[in-house]
């Protein structure tokens, strides 16, 4: 049962992209469908086991690699984490399946599409159930891969290609470094299974590793690079700029990759590491910092993004940021929480956007929509739904998770941070919930309550979608409303023991307890800030107020949105600084200078030319006038009476020497 | 005064004056191959000395011999020369330029 879970989607996959063909547009559609939705029923009833029987599941099935004490066999673990993951997997890729059915009954290529969706969802199955690192990379380049097949889906657009491959490259910086920590934690463990790693980290503690004469605590170096794989998976600052752009694979792929699964690996990466993660709190700190930046950074850009999509994908950076700062504070388990529930209303968020878009003609640009509430009632209320749910409205879901998470970092006791850097993120975090309203609601007035500003010929064509497209936002409707309260027990309820083995955390940073008991001041924080946000896109949007009218504030205000819009630069800034140098360096030095310079002017062509040239000279010497032959034999009889001490002396020196040579090359640059 | 050194000097310098003949001479043919003549004349005087002050009867074979050959050599250099000549109508050095390099 449990192999079937994997097995399905690969099997679903493989059928659909080999026989698609003979499959046809909805036998392929209705047969990857039905696999994926078997691999949800049993990872349903994996998680029945395993989460509320507390029975975690290790199956072994054979060696793959062996070389020396270097062995990896084929071992799927499921644990809680993992189980938790499963059922975020296969309910988002499922209710993406079913989506997908009808958002891409048009295309061509459905078959294809569905193949992809299915391989995906199998390397990320692959991902998250493996018991050993090398397994669990090949699931990480797996989704990769796959990410590059979905958002490069569309392929003959120019954009689609550019984008795919800047999401490849960019995850594989982080892939780069998440190999070269496997590589450490070998060298350190001399195993890349999970249970021996996290049952001996302990002991390694005072361990260092040596490289060019430096020491480095081994521990903290190996979670630095796991942390740096996870920054690139899931796209915190630095490596975040392949996420918005991969908005140009179809919505669904949008769903599915960059909301729901892809994304979250990175974070899982984190929590399953929890038990390295926590003997190192030089890391602790880098997560916070990144991962509170992110957030703040993420919501803010996605205050000024006029893409639907990539204020979505802003939104998911941004959650993500929360993630990893909480993982950073050691709580993993919160930040598992706040994964799966942000699972649910980010799928609802880019489903429903699918949905928008698919009902204006394939219109992104928000200021381009309008009173779509008219129109597409069922869509803006799970829209509603789900932005709620998103900004942290009591009793909804990310309520539970989110500001969970924002307490944990308002703790002034026994933290395992510094003051400074916990009000650093405390801060960072409570503003990015400012423009997490602000944004969501500023994308729910310009798409659905303002004056439409689109063309008529489009608004006659509205409709609502047909029924595979809403029933999946129903259902994470559903999900967005009711999952976080249901599940908030057993995730994070005080003494749960739902996680089992599956986290670690260490007894000095759990602070659960003290979170609970906050002043109840600080805990309405978040709902301040947020409620700030939504009043404040209210009255823009219903006032109609011009913030850019105002003549006073007007340039800087120009600027400052101008700046964010283009995401302070930064795209710009790498491609200045990385991209083009590297480029440059590609072409002049290693090609022009290396490839066809230096090496071909002292290999080939350079000692054929050379040859060429000499000879030439060479015959010059036979001018058939006899007395200049006369003229060499008898200079040469002289050069080799002259030589002959040296041949009496050593047979292989005169070859050498520099004078002989020396004359002879004199010879010819004379003649 | 028949010295080694006098004997030995005197062949060196045929042998010189027969190379720097062959050098300088530019155009002559025939000219060349009578300091070829003096050459093996040259040399052959040095084997006699030689044979005379070791007291070595070798070296004066080897100057028989050498006699005959240079005469067997000149003779034909000649043969070679007539022959160049009926064909070009010149025996002038500087034009038997045709292989070149």
């Amino acid at each position: 049962m449990y192999l079937l879970i994997l097995t399905l989607p690969l099997f679903g996959s493989l059928i659909t992209g080999f026989l698609g063909r003979l499959l046809g547009r909805y036998g392929a559609s209705i047969f990857s469908t039905t696999c994926v939705v078997g691999s949800m029923l049993l990872s349903f009833l994996a998680f029945y086991e395993v989460g509320f029987l507390s029975t975690p599941c290790y199956l072994t099935l054979t060696t793959w690699i062996t070389s020396g004490i270097f062995s990896v066999s084929w071992g799927f673990l499921f644990d809680s984490l993992t189980c938790v993951m499963l059922l975020v997997v296969t309910i988002v890729s499922t209710l993406v399946h079913l989506y997908s059915i009808k958002y891409m009954e048009n295309d061509p290529h459905c078959p294809r599409f569905m193949a992809y969706l299915q391989i995906f969802t199998f390397f990320m199955l692959v991902l998250i159930t493996a018991d050993n690192l090398i397994q669990m990379f090949l699931g990480w380049e797996g989704v990769g891969i796959s990410s590059y097949l979905l958002i490069n889906f569309w392929h003959t657009r120019y954009w689609a290609n550019q984008s795919a491959l800047k999401a490849l490259i960019v995850n594989r910086i982080g892939d780069f470094s998440l190999s070269i920590g496997i590589f450490l934690i070998f060298y350190v463990f001399r195993s890349t299974e999970y249970e021996i790693i996290f049952s001996t980290a302990p002991l390694f503690f005072n361990s260092f590793i040596y490289f060019l004469g430096f020491k480095f605590h081994a521990l903290t170096t190996i979670s630095l690079f796991l942390f740096l794989g996870a920054v690139g998976k899931s796209a915190q600052l630095g490596l975040h700029t392949w996420l918005p752009d991969a908005m140009e694979g179809p919505t669904p792929v949008s769903a599915l990759i960059h909301a729901a699964t892809m994304v979250t690996a990175g974070v899982f990466l984190l929590v399953r590491f929890s038990p390295l993660l926590e003997f190192t709190p030089f890391v602790l700190f880098l997560m916070v910092i990144f991962g509170s930046t992110t957030a703040f950074f993420a919501s803010m850009v996605g205050v000024f993004q006029n893409d639907l999509k990539k204020i979505i994908a802003y939104s998911t950076c941004s959650q993500l940021g929360y993630m990893v700062f909480c993982c950073g504070l050691s709580n993993y388990t919160v930040s598992m929480f706040h994964l799966s529930n942000h699972a649910f209303f980010k799928a609802l968020l880019f489903l429903c956007a699918g949905s928008v878009i698919h009902a204006i003609s394939d219109e992104q640009d928000i200021r381009k929509m309008g009173s779509l509430i008219n129109f597409l009632p069922l869509t803006y209320s799970v829209m509603l739904i789900g932005t709620l749910a998103l900004i942290g409205f009591p009793f909804l879901t990310g309520f539970y998770s989110k500001d969970f998470i924002l307490e944990l970092s308002q703790i002034f006791r026994y933290s395992n941070l510094e003051w400074t850097y916990k009000s650093f993120a405390c801060w960072l975090g409570n503003l990015s919930v400012f423009f997490t309203a602000f944004y969501s609601f500023r994308l729910i007035f310009l798409t659905f309550i303002n004056n439409s500003n689109s063309h008529r010929i489009l608004i006659n064509k509205v409709h609502e979608s047909s029924f595979l497209m809403y029933f999946p936002l129903l259902i994470l409707a559903l999900g967005s409303l009711f999952i976080g309260f249901i599940t908030k027990d057993f995730f994070i309820g005080p003494g749960t023991s739902f996680w089992n083995n599956s986290v670690f955390i260490f007894p000095s940073h759990s602070v659960h307890v003290e979170a609970e008991f906050l002043p109840t001041k600080i805990k309405w924080l978040p709902f301040i800030f947020s409620s700030l946000g939504i009043i404040l896109a209210t009255s823009i949007n219903i006032l109609n107020y011009n913030i850019f009218s105002s003549n006073r504030i007007n340039h800087f205000v120009t600027f400052f949105s101008f700046l964010i819009n283009k995401k302070w630069f930064i795209d710009i800034l790498y491609n200045r600084i990385f991209v083009r140098i590297i480029l440059y360096f590609g072409y002049t030095v290693s090609f022009k200078t290396f490839d066809r310079g230096f090496i071909e002017l002292w290999g080939p062509y350079g000692i054929s030319t050379l040859v060429k040239k000499y000879s030439k000279k060479l015959s010059l010497l036979q001018t058939g006038q006899i007395t200049h032959y006369l003229f060499f034999m008898i200079l040469g009889i002289i050069i080799f009476l002259l030589m002959f001490p040296y041949f009496a002396i050593n047979t292989f020196f005169p070859v050498c020497d520099f004078r002989l040579l020396g004359l002879f090359f004199l010879l010819i640059t004379l003649n | 005064m028949l010295t080694q050194a006098n004997c030995i000097t005197i062949s060196t310098f045929l042998f010189l004056i027969s190379i720097l003949g062959i050098f300088l001479n530019q155009k002559n043919i025939l000219i060349m191959l009578m300091s070829l003549e003096i050459m093996f004349l040259s040399v052959s005087f040095n084997f006699i000395f030689l044979s005379i002050y070791l007291d070595d009867i070798l070296g004066q074979i080897f100057a028989l011999l050498i006699l005959t050959v240079a005469a067997a050599e000149s003779s034909i250099g000649l043969a070679i020369l007539v022959v160049y000549y009926r064909i070009r109508n010149t025996i002038t050095v500087e034009l038997m330029s045709l292989t070149k390099g």
